[in-house]
């Protein structure tokens, strides 16, 4: 056999919380949990909020701290939307583990076990709404031996009779702060020196690491956005139209320019109401044609000549 | 071998453009820890290079030794078995495919095949990197349940795979997916780093360019390095030596958009509508892609059009690319477009000349 590897996992999963208390900027559903451990008692669950904000984190952390190594596996089902969550497996296979009794509640090797089995459904927006509706009937009929975890960005896709079946938590985004004290700490654990070479580097790479600073690196920088709104402004299609192509061809997200767009315009002095709502209005569609897979360009560019329309005075 | 290829650089440290991503990508994959990785960019701007190098960096020219391979993998698709036919390209140390290419069953690569290998320890454990790396192209063509079907796999297996992933549309990439991973931005080269890539390669091929030939040659590329090489190397067959006032032509393709352009703007009535089918049916059939024509057309329309009619036009374009993105036969739309435009032209026309 291969000797055992060198653990090489990205920071991100290596400096992943495994206990509830370590799970940053989610107070309310920090203390509930850990009201949880010691009482046992625990209601089903709704986590939902934007990605990386630590969600799946603190389900699979208390999911260990209740059973421990030994018990976790026959007592917590993990699903993702990389497993089949069809109509079909929500009738078997999450049926069938939610039907098996488990003992009474006994503390084993320092874990308090409780008599309940826990299904962990991740990424739950991606399920149909037949498999969700199909849950229900599971749900209610083994909700004494069995709790259910969803967790989901948007909280609309779970529907009602889920979802006002659990308790709610919404999981705010990351503050700066929170997040750069995060990476301070994991240089810290990693002995890396935030000199300024290593800085550089640093910033490079810690876009990729705590997950919620991906956001920074997504901005397109503003003079940007100002260049594309002063063509708007100067009414020339022609050059408005140039100002677009250059935008593709940095390579820019649109779905990223059209919010940074769209907040610059809101907020600008010489702009009026009625010619703001126009723009936004359309804003708002092309977002909608992009989500559905819309060419960028396209988009920006019927933006753009919306924007020029609505800023020219007739 | 096509230019293209022979001098597409092979480390990191011959990357002619982008030397600065070059190079944090060296210092991520030697001195740190790689996370996963989502290049994106508008085509022929690098990022195939830059990735094949990264891949030679992290694991020694080995990578460059790869084979390619149409597997066929029997897949669970509920209740019946499907069979999904791939090409994949490997080395020891990576695999990379195209899932987008399954077409709507994309889940099921994601969900099986990829999350397969994923799971699977490297083969090579000799190497210092105890990870094998899954290139994945095109991701902006996954549906979004493949998209959400690749979450977890991301994170679960991420001690023995490391994702690249590669598209041209970051827009299309949910936020979910990007965050999991470092984006690293490459914009299309500008028109002076272009030409530095076609001096390099007429200094190696000992050519003598006629000034200002390399950036007559960079201007007609619309900032796209494989087609500023493919062009040069055009031309280098066609003529040589090159003269200054040498023609440097457009693509066939390109070229029959524009006369379908000029038919359309010639004459509005079914009768040349009917024509220009044909026309498109040509061009779909030889794999230009839908949203292509499209764009290409509208580029032409509006070098010929009145200020006003842009506008309206441009408006078109993006209404039935959209409605294109939703439906299923790529023709009904383009010739939707081209209807639409003759009928606005048309009026155009007769409200002005009478
Ligand atoms: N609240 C937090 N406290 C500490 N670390 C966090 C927190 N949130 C996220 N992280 C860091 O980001 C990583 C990703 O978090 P997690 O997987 O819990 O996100 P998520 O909310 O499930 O996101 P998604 O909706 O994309 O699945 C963690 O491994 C951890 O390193
Ligand atoms: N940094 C570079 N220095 C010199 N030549 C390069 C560089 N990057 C790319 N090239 C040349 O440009 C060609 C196109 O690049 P590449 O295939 O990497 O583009 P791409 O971004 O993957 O495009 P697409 O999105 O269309 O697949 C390559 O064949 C290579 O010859
Ligand atoms: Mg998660
Ligand atoms: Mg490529």
């Amino acid at each position: 056999m291969a000797p055992l590897l060198q653990s090489s996992q990205p920071w991100v999963e290596k400096y992943r919380p495994k206990q509830v208390k370590d799970v940053a900027h989610q107070d309310e559903v920090v203390r509930v949990l850990t009201n949880t451990l010691e009482t046992t008692s625990c209601p089903h669950m709704l986590f939902y909020g934007p990605p990386g904000t630590g969600k799946t984190t603190t389900a699979l952390a208390i999911a260990h701290q209740l059973y421990g190594p030994e018990l976790y596996k026959s007592r917590v089902l993990e699903l993702n939307a990389s497993d089949d969550r069809g109509i079909n497996v929500v009738r078997t296979k999450i049926k069938d583990f939610a039907a098996v009794a488990v003992g009474s509640a006994q503390r084993k090797g320092g874990y308090p076990c409780p008599p309940y089995k826990i299904i962990i459904l991740d990424e739950a927006d991606s399920m149909t709404e037949d498999a969700q509706n199909a849950l229900r009937r599971t749900m209610e009929t083994y909700s004494k031996v069995t709790r259910f975890f969803f967790i989901c960005n948007y909280v609309s896709r779970i529907i009602e009779p889920l979802a006002s079946r659990c308790a709610k938590f919404r999981f705010k985004p990351m503050s700066e702060e929170i997040m750069s004290s995060r990476i301070s700490y994991i240089c810290k654990e990693e002995g890396l020196n935030l000199d300024e070479e290593g800085l550089s580097t640093l910033s490079f790479i810690s876009q990729g690491d705590l997950r919620r600073a991906i956001t920074y690196l997504q901005v397109v920088p503003a003079e940007v956005v100002q260049a594309l709104l002063a063509a708007c402004k100067g009414g020339n299609f022609d050059l408005a139209n140039k100002e677009v192509n250059n935008v593709i061809a940095e390579g820019y997200p649109v779905s990223q320019m059209l919010s940074q767009l769209f907040d610059a315009i809101v907020e600008a002095d010489d702009i009026l109401d009625e010619q703001k709502a126009r723009i936004s209005k359309k804003v708002g569609e092309a977002d909608k044609c992009l989500v559905d897979g819309a060419d960028e360009y396209l988009q920006l560019l019927d933006v753009v000549s919306i924007t020029i329309r609505a800023l020219t005075p007739v | 071998m096509l230019w293209l290829d022979k001098y597409r650089p092979k480390t990191l440290d011959r990357i002619l453009v982008h030397e600065e991503i070059a190079q944090n990508l060296k210092k991520l994959v030697t001195e740190q820890d790689c996370p996963h990785l989502l290049f994106y960019g508008p085509p022929g701007s690098g990022k195939k290079t830059l990735i094949m190098a990264l891949i030679r960096q992290m694991f020694g020219p080995g990578a460059e030794k790869v084979k390619v391979e149409n597997r066929t993998w029997k897949v669970d698709a509920g209740s019946r078995s499907i069979d999904i036919e791939l090409t994949t390209l490997s080395s020891t140390n990576h695999v990379e495919l195209s899932p987008s290419d399954a077409g709507f069953q994309d889940r099921y690569v994601v969900q099986e095949i990829i999350k397969e290998m994923a799971k699977n320890r490297p083969i090579d454990t000799k190497g210092k990197k105890g990870y094998k790396v899954l290139v994945l192209n095109e991701v902006d063509k996954l549906s979004r349940e493949a998209q959400h079907s690749l979450r977890r796999t991301m994170e679960k297996y991420s001690a023995y795979c490391r994702l690249i992933l590669c598209c041209n549309s970051s827009s299309r990439v949910t936020e979910a997916i990007r965050s999991r991973c470092l984006n690293v931005r490459i914009n299309a080269p500008s028109e002076e780093q272009i030409v530095k890539v076609l001096e390099f390669i007429g200094k190696k091929e000992g050519l003598q360019l006629p000034p200002g030939f390399a950036s007559r040659i960079a201007e007609k590329s619309n900032r796209s390095l494989r087609r500023a090489i493919l062009s040069f190397e055009t031309c280098h067959v066609q003529q040589y030596p090159f003269t200054s006032k040498q023609a440097i032509s457009p693509m066939d393709w390109e070229e029959y958009i524009s006369e379908i352009a000029s038919d359309i703007m010639n004459e509005q009535s079914p009768k040349r509508l009917y024509q220009v089918r044909g026309k498109l049916y040509e061009l779909l059939s030889n794999c230009i892609p839908p949203e292509i024509i499209l764009k290409r057309l509208l580029y032409e329309l509006l070098r010929k059009l009145d200020v006003e009619l842009k506008h309206e036009v441009c408006h078109w374009a993006a209404y039935y690319e959209h409605r294109m993105r939703l439906g299923q036969k790529a023709i009904f739309h383009i010739e939707a477009f081209v209807a639409k435009f003759m009928s606005i032209y048309k009026d155009f026309l007769i409200t002005t000349f009478g």
